[in-house]
């Protein structure tokens, strides 16, 4: 049987709500969508409700659903709504101003602000699994609508058309808000990354 | 060119989607530059660290088989209909 096939027996089985089906279905997506959810959410139990969540949502919808993708991945953006959602409807925690983390240029267009030299042992420290938990801080600082856009694409890896259409924004939006993001963590990040020399006097230009 | 404008561009940059031409100009503003090579070292590093940081980034709870929520979300779903 090819994997069309079994795409398309597992959609009439759900939709037909074949009881073995939908349990299996769920029993194989649980894991990956918890984690998911665990990505935008960052708290055990507001995941577990949004994976509940959507899931019922999507067997509630199957009628709509077209087929045009996997059924896993159409649950995947049911779960990816759903925690954009619960974030909208949730005052959240603190986040930083996004003007105060890109970085600002004098009247030349120079860099205002000396600009650090990272290093690779710095680098090494802070990519080893221990120290992961330093990084996901930092990207937690980030003002929601620029985290959310990190997430999905440089660890989601959705593609520009794919966040742009997820979160109804245009794909030049995506864009620009990305770059702030990455940028704005890479000021986060800047205290972790530099080895003392970060204040040596650059070459003259 | 200043270090603002390839400040700008440094997202088109990484992910390729510069014209030649801007390219060219990118890079020439590189060769003279230690501040904007650096700012571009310290850039590409912080996406390589949200992706390994981030593609780990379940509970640790959650990468054991949520064998309670399963059978939540399975009795719902037969309570729904």
């Amino acid at each position: 049987m090819n994997a069309f096939t079994i795409e398309s027996e597992l959609l009439s089985g759900l939709r037909a709500g074949d009881e073995n089906v939908c349990d299996q279905f769920v029993r194989e997506n649980t894991r990956r969508m918890l984690s998911l959810a665990w990505r935008f959410l960052r708290n055990e139990d507001d995941a577990a409700d949004a994976v509940q969540d959507a899931f019922l949502s999507a067997f509630r919808s199957l009628d709509r659903f077209e087929g045009a993708s996997s059924p896993a991945t159409w649950l995947h953006r049911i779960v990816i709504n759903t925690c954009l959602m619960k974030l909208r409807s949730k005052s959240r925690r603190r986040t930083c101003s996004i003007h105060d983390l890109v970085p600002s240029f004098d009247d030349t267009g120079h860099h205002a602000e000396p600009v650090s030299r990272w290093s690779e042992s710095a680098f090494d420290t802070l990519v080893s699994a221990e120290n992961h938990d330093q990084v996901r801080e930092c990207i937690d600082l980030l003002p929601e609508d620029y985290r959310t856009v990190l997430v999905l694409r440089d660890i989601e890896e959705l593609d520009t058309d794919q966040t742009a259409a997820v979160l109804g924004i245009n794909p030049g939006a995506v864009k620009t808000r990305l770059h702030r993001a990455r940028q704005a963590l890479r000021t986060l990040l800047d205290p972790f990354m530099s080895d003392g020399k970060e204040r040596e006097i650059a070459p003259p230009k | 060119v200043t270090c603002q404008d390839i400040a700008d561009f440094l997202g088109s940059y990484h992910d390729g989607t510069l014209s030649e031409a801007q390219r060219a100009v990118f890079e020439e503003h590189l060769g003279v530059c230690p501040d904007c090579i650096a700012y571009l070292h310290s850039y590409e590093m912080t996406i390589k660290l949200s992706k390994t940081a981030g593609a780990k980034a379940y509970h640790p709870q959650c990468a054991n088989a949520p064998e309670d929520l399963i059978r939540a979300i399975i009795d719902a779903r037969k309570r729904s209909t």
